[in-house]
């Protein structure tokens, strides 16, 4: 009896995964490929943004594995369309179709990012302000919390949110400059804008050294 | 109707529909005592900061060791993590934190901070002739803003309560140093002039998807952790504050927005502003067009309900969209 049925639900398990099987893989194997092997003309992504998407912590390149999907989609249009500069990435993102940046940024969503922080070296008494800006904020300089947008953990809200848990701090700190200096344009409503514009660089360097201190959680779309 | 019933008038009426001779009874009787359990009354203007500024609270980091401290923090947590704490979410009927309308965790200037309500209460009131108590003015909180009536307690803590003594360890220790008895600057919501032109609540939605919509939501029911941990909060619906709240104002939602939202663009304690007074005020009135828990004061209609209670800029028993508003959710 208990065979049998293992039987019957194994066949149909197996007749639905043959069903499922070419809408899944074609996204995930042109994604795997863009990413390990590079396309025409592009780099695999993966000799920068490491073979398991995990970043480039002294280069300052990101951690791509677990980011949301379509935040990584919209990011590779912003970095195409001009909204979002950067002399690596833009002349790449402007050279994948519609179709690839989806495809890429399906396989990097679904790889399960490093478990150990990508850190630094970091003196306590920063690491502490660090955490406080990102639990807290600072209301007297209209800093809100971080992990009132970003999560309570950083590891991200939506699309909309990404996870800055576990991301290198280069990176971040990169990426709090380029909004102040406005070379990043990208953000829904200029959210993100109007708080890197109120951070100090002594506070950019604290809090961004408390994220990368922190483990990544895959950010779920609908978190 | 019990001693116990008079003294919690509000215990027990989950149900708007419930006879509305109990209704208009109970709150006969409270009224008399206690206005500040019958009426979230609207606050008086703060004088502008002079040279000095606003008043400083003590870092959060502060919060001393002992009796006292665990009090402070405990105080804190139920103010911020409303729906978790273990004693204040009994008396949660929506799904709201404190914390939600009171910014940094109820200490930041024009954002209705407690150091700013500490020093006020005891407060006489010659309209009802008793002195509201902070203690009464919390349980108001809770049977308006927080829709107590619909929570698994069935209305507001009981009068003295730990979960009351709590947060106003809290409201003490963040006041320490602020003069008694005066309106500081900071106090409240800095009201907002009326814009000339008419306020329009179809103008207001136009702001709302452009601005309000990526963090509370397309249907302004806002977003949870898997954890049911609050993101952002439900500015209507079930889970939003009630139709007898001070939010369901139009003029006090507008002066919470203007120096409060969006979120991360105004800036409260710096008095920054995103949006112009008629943004302000359009969608002010927007989010208060659409259905929230009935009022618990509901005196049997909603044309009732509205003579006795909503002579002030709100929607309640208005028609908008077709729909005239007052049914309640939930
Ligand atoms: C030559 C190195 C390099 C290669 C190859 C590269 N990237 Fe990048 N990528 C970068 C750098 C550097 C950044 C950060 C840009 C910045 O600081 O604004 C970045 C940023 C990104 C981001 C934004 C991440 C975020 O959190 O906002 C995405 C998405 C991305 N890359 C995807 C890809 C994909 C997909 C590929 C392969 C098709 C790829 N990258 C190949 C260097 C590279
Ligand atoms: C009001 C909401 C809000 C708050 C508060 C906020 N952020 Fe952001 N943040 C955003 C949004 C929105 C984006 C995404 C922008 C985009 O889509 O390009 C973002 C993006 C970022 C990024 C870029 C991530 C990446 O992968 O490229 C960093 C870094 C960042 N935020 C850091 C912070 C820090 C640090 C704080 C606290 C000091 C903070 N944020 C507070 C809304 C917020
Ligand atoms: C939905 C928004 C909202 C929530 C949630 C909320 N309040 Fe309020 N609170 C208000 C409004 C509005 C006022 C009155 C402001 C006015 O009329 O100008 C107010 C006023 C107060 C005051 C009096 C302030 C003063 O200066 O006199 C106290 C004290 C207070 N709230 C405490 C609380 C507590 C405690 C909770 C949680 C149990 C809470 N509030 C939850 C909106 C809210
Ligand atoms: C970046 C996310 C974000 C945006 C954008 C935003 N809010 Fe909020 N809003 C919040 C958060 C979070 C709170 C709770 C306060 C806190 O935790 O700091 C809140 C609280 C509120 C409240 C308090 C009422 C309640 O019932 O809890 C109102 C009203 C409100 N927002 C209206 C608006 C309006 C109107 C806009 C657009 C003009 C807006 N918000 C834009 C995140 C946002």
């Amino acid at each position: 009896m208990r065979g049998r049925y293992r039987f019957t639900c194994g066949l149909f398990g197996f007749s639905f995964l043959i069903l499922l099987m070419p809408t899944i893989s074609a996204a995930n194997e042109a994604g795997k490929k863009l990413a390990l092997q590079g396309g025409e003309g592009v780099q695999p992504c993966s000799s920068c943004h490491g073979a398991q998407g995990g970043g480039n912590a002294a280069a300052g390149w990101p951690r791509l594995a677990g980011l949301n999907a379509d935040y990584m989609v919209q990011q590779l249009n912003a970095l195409a369309n001009g909204t979002r500069s950067n002399p690596l990435m833009a002349p790449i993102a402007s050279s994948l179709s519609e179709q690839q940046r989806k495809d890429v940024a399906e396989y990097f969503a679904n790889l399960t990012p490093p478990t150990t922080p990508p850190g630094g070296d970091v003196d306590q008494k920063i690491l502490k302000r660090g955490k406080v800006l990102a639990q807290r904020g600072d209301w007297q300089q209209g800093i809100p919390a971080c992990t009132s947008c970003h999560g309570l953990k950083g590891q991200g809200v939506g699309a909309a949110f990404p996870s800055i848990a576990g991301q290198p701090a280069m990176y971040l700190q990169n990426q709090i400059k380029a909004w102040q200096s406005g070379s990043r344009q990208n953000d829904p409503n200029g959210l993100m804008a109007s708080v890197a514009k109120r951070l100090s660089d002594e506070d950019s360097q604290a809090v961004t050294a408390w994220f990368a201190s922190l483990p990544a959680e895959p950010s779920k779309s609908d978190q | 109707m019990t001693a116990k019933d008079i003294k919690h008038p509000l215990r027990g009426i989950r149900n708007p529909l419930l006879p509305a001779v109990l209704a208009l009874f109970a709150f006969s009787v409270n009224a008399q005592d206690d206005e500040t359990l019958t009426k979230q009354v609207e606050l008086e203007q703060a004088p502008a900061p002079g040279p000095e500024g606003y008043h400083q609270p003590p870092s959060l980091d502060d919060i001393p060791e002992g009796p006292f401290g665990d009090s402070v923090r405990s105080g804190w947590q139920a103010f911020v993590n409303t729906r978790q704490h273990p004693e204040a979410k009994r008396f949660v009927g929506n799904k709201q934190n404190c914390g939600n309308c009171h910014l940094a965790s109820g200490l930041a200037a024009n954002s209705a901070p407690m150091w700013g309500a500490w020093g006020i209460y005891p407060k006489y009131r010659g309209k009802n002739d008793h002195v509201n108590t902070m203690d009464e003015r919390i349980r108001g909180c809770f049977t308006y803003s927080m829709n107590a009536g619909g929570s698994e307690a069935g209305g507001p803590p009981e009068p003295d309560s730990q979960v009351l003594k709590d947060m106003q360890a809290f409201f003490f220790w963040s006041a320490k140093g602020a003069p008694i008895g005066e309106n500081l600057p900071g106090r409240g919501y800095a009201a907002v002039p009326k814009p000339e032109n008419e306020i329009s609540v179809s103008r207001g939605e136009e702001v709302y998807q452009d601005q309000c919509a990526v963090c509370h939501g397309n249907d302004g029911s806002g977003k949870f952790a898997d954890d049911g941990r609050q993101i952002f909060p439900p500015l209507w619906g079930a889970g939003a504050y009630n139709w007898g709240a001070g939010m369901h104002r139009i003029n006090t939602a507008a002066a919470f927005i203007k120096y409060n939202m969006p979120l991360g663009k105004a800036s409260p304690v710096e008095k920054e502003a995103a949006l112009t007074d008629q943004q302000a005020w359009d969608v002010a009135a927007f989010i208060n067009s659409h259905e929230r828990p009935q009022d618990p004061r509901w005196e049997g209609s909603k044309a009732s309900t509205d003579e006795k209670w909503h002579t002030h800029q709100c929607l309640y028993n208005e028609t908008v969209r077709g729909h005239t508003l007052g049914d309640g959710a939930g």
